[in-house]
């Protein structure tokens, strides 16, 4: 049964993976986070398919709005070129390229065996309200703890950033 | 037909909606151009546009004519998709912003589908136009970067800082309003500053209660100009030292999108920052018995301004002008006479007020870029990140206090 919800996940789960494939296969920085961006506006289509408007919006803003305009950014600033292929080393055709399908292989078989007998529950939409009452509420300390983590990787990098001026 | 509407929704209420509201904003953008020619020229004591069509009214037509016929010069070695992508990037993305603004109060119902004046109502409308200004560095920063050209990538770079910098301050001074209101939804956001302080004084978010946010609105107009990219902080395209910023190498009608992207950009934020602060649709007048004759103002104003433009009209210096000026206030009256009827009367009030509100904040923008010189850069990241950034949080800390301390 084709509903329009199918339609477009479909659609999105398509955007999605060309997006990441693209990703790797562009030769040129701003073309591969180009791609990354059209990932990241995807996964937030698949967000609010599933009911999470809040989180739909945050994606857009938080990743796609606010980290990878520092990806290009950089990559305009320091105006790297396109990388040069070089042929696949030995290791990685004979050791990595197998290692990596095993690798798939395995998630997705676990992906399907544990959602194999979940039944379809129809999205929901979950309100702003009730998200931030759960996150300020019960889940207040690993919040905070999760903002400290990013404080801390913040004056980490501020502290790296400034060492030239000191000598 | 009805029926038809139920089960086409799509394609019977809300395509003619889009549609309706595209071309509406289009002509907008062309006439905010000739609007603000007018007056800025006005400002400096000169006449602006006059010669096409008389007081220069046909000179959008003309301008957009000449994009369209103008060379489109793609520059040697420019990176040619992020060439092509970005004004489409800038442009799309400031159109599509309009989707999620409300017009009016009432729902309109058309073949009997109800539908809200407005392309759509969400209920994160006001995260998701965040979201779309957030991605807007795109277009200028892509821009920059593709053409290939020294003077373009530094204005790029420029932009692209700024934006980001003002993003924060623009994001943190609404969410005083935010809290008072309680809600994303814009709809709701107008709902919630309904009523009137001693009877007469509107309860707008700027002067609304418990906390008037008048600091907020300051902080929100001052950051709203930075991002997007306007007179004194438009050092992304300082003529002196960049000769046009990101879009130097830009040329025919992918300029032209540049362009209407910003000024897409101001109508936005002036319909922002209405519905904000300034009570959205509502009326500045109490809706009681004794102010009832303040349902004929938008009838009064329209047959006014027509009448009075056919009084000018006739005496107008070219022939051409003493047909179309009279023929426009005749049109104008029309309107006038229409908005009168009992039948529209209460569905233009809404759309009224909020016009207006919008239009007298896009006369602020062109007053301000008349008026105020350049920022230096350093000036303008010192002012983002020490001044307004700060002050919102403050904003933000002595509004949750007073909602705090004044509920029960």
């Amino acid at each position: 049964m084709m509903t329009p919800q199918i339609a477009v996940f479909l659609v999105l789960a398509a955007v999605t993976v060309a997006g990441a494939v693209s990703l790797i296969l562009q030769r040129h920085p701003i073309h591969s986070a180009l791609s990354l961006i059209v990932v990241m506006v995807a996964l937030a289509g698949l967000y609010l398919l599933q009911g999470a408007e809040f989180v739909a919006a945050v994606q857009i803003i938080v990743y796609a709005g606010a980290i990878m305009v520092l990806f290009v950014f950089v990559i305009m600033l320091l105006n790297a070129g396109e990388e040069e292929r070089t042929n696949v080393s030995r290791l990685a055709r004979y050791v990595g390229v197998p290692l990596g399908i095993v690798f798939l292989v395995e998630v997705a078989y676990w992906i399907g065996r544990a959602t194999a007998h979940l039944g379809s529950a129809p999205p929901e939409m979950v309100s702003t309200r009730d998200l931030s009452s759960l996150l300020f509420r019960e889940y207040v300390f690993p919040f905070e703890l999760t903002s400290f983590l990013i404080l801390i990787a913040l004056l980490g990098a501020l502290v790296l950033a400034r060492r030239e001026d000191s000598d | 037909m009805n029926e038809f509407a139920a089960q086409h929704p799509l394609l019977v209420v809300v395509l003619p909606k889009v549609v309706i509201l595209l071309f509406v904003l289009l002509t907008a953008l062309a006439y905010l151009t000739w609007f603000e020619r007018k007056v800025v020229a006005h400002i400096q004591s000169r006449w602006g546009p006059y010669r096409v069509g008389p007081h220069g009214l046909l000179q959008p037509l003309a301008d957009g004519v000449k994009f369209l016929f103008k060379e489109d010069v793609t520059p040697a070695g420019a990176d040619k998709f992020a060439y092509f992508l970005a004004p489409f990037l800038a442009m799309s993305l400031a159109i599509t912003s309009i989707a999620v603004i409300p017009f009016g109060p009432k729902g309109l119902t058309i073949f009997g589908q109800p539908t809200p004046t407005g392309i759509t109502n969400l209920n994160i409308g006001l995260l998701i136009l965040f979201a779309i200004t957030s991605m807007g560095v795109y277009g200028v920063a892509l821009a920059g970067w593709s053409s290939n050209s020294k003077y373009p990538l530094l204005g790029g770079l420029r932009s692209s800082a700024q934006m980001i910098s003002y993003e924060l301050a623009l994001t943190m001074s609404v969410v005083g309003v935010i809290l008072m209101a309680g809600t994303f939804n814009l709809s709701e956001i107008v709902n919630s500053q309904q009523g009137f302080h001693w009877g007469f004084v509107p309860r707008w978010n700027l002067i609304g209660s418990p906390m008037p946010q008048i600091l907020g609105f300051f902080l929100f107009f001052t950051a709203a100009v930075a991002e997007t990219n306007r007179a004194p902080f438009d050092l992304a395209e300082a003529e002196s030292e960049l000769v046009a910023g990101f879009h130097t190498e830009y040329a025919s009608f992918k300029f032209a999108m540049f362009f209407m992207a910003e000024y897409a950009s101001m109508i936005t934020v002036s319909c922002l920052a209405t519905i904000l602060f300034f009570g959205g649709w509502l009326s500045p007048l109490p809706q009681t018995a004794l102010f009832a004759w303040s349902h004929y103002i938008p009838a009064a104003a329209f047959g006014i301004a027509g009448l009075a433009l056919i009084a000018h009209g006739v005496r107008y210096i070219t022939v051409f002008g003493r047909i179309v000026l009279p023929v426009m206030g005749a049109a104008l009256f029309g309107l006038g006479v229409l908005f009168g009827l009992p039948a529209v009367i209460e569905f233009v009030q809404g759309p009224f007020w909020f016009l207006l509100k919008v239009g007298i904040f896009l006369f602020i923008y062109v007053w301000v870029r008349g008026t105020l010189p350049r920022f230096r850069y350093d000036q303008l990241m010192n002012f983002g990140w020490k001044l307004l950034l700060p002050l919102s949080i403050l904003n933000v800390v002595i509004t949750s206090l007073a909602i705090v301390l004044t509920q029960p």
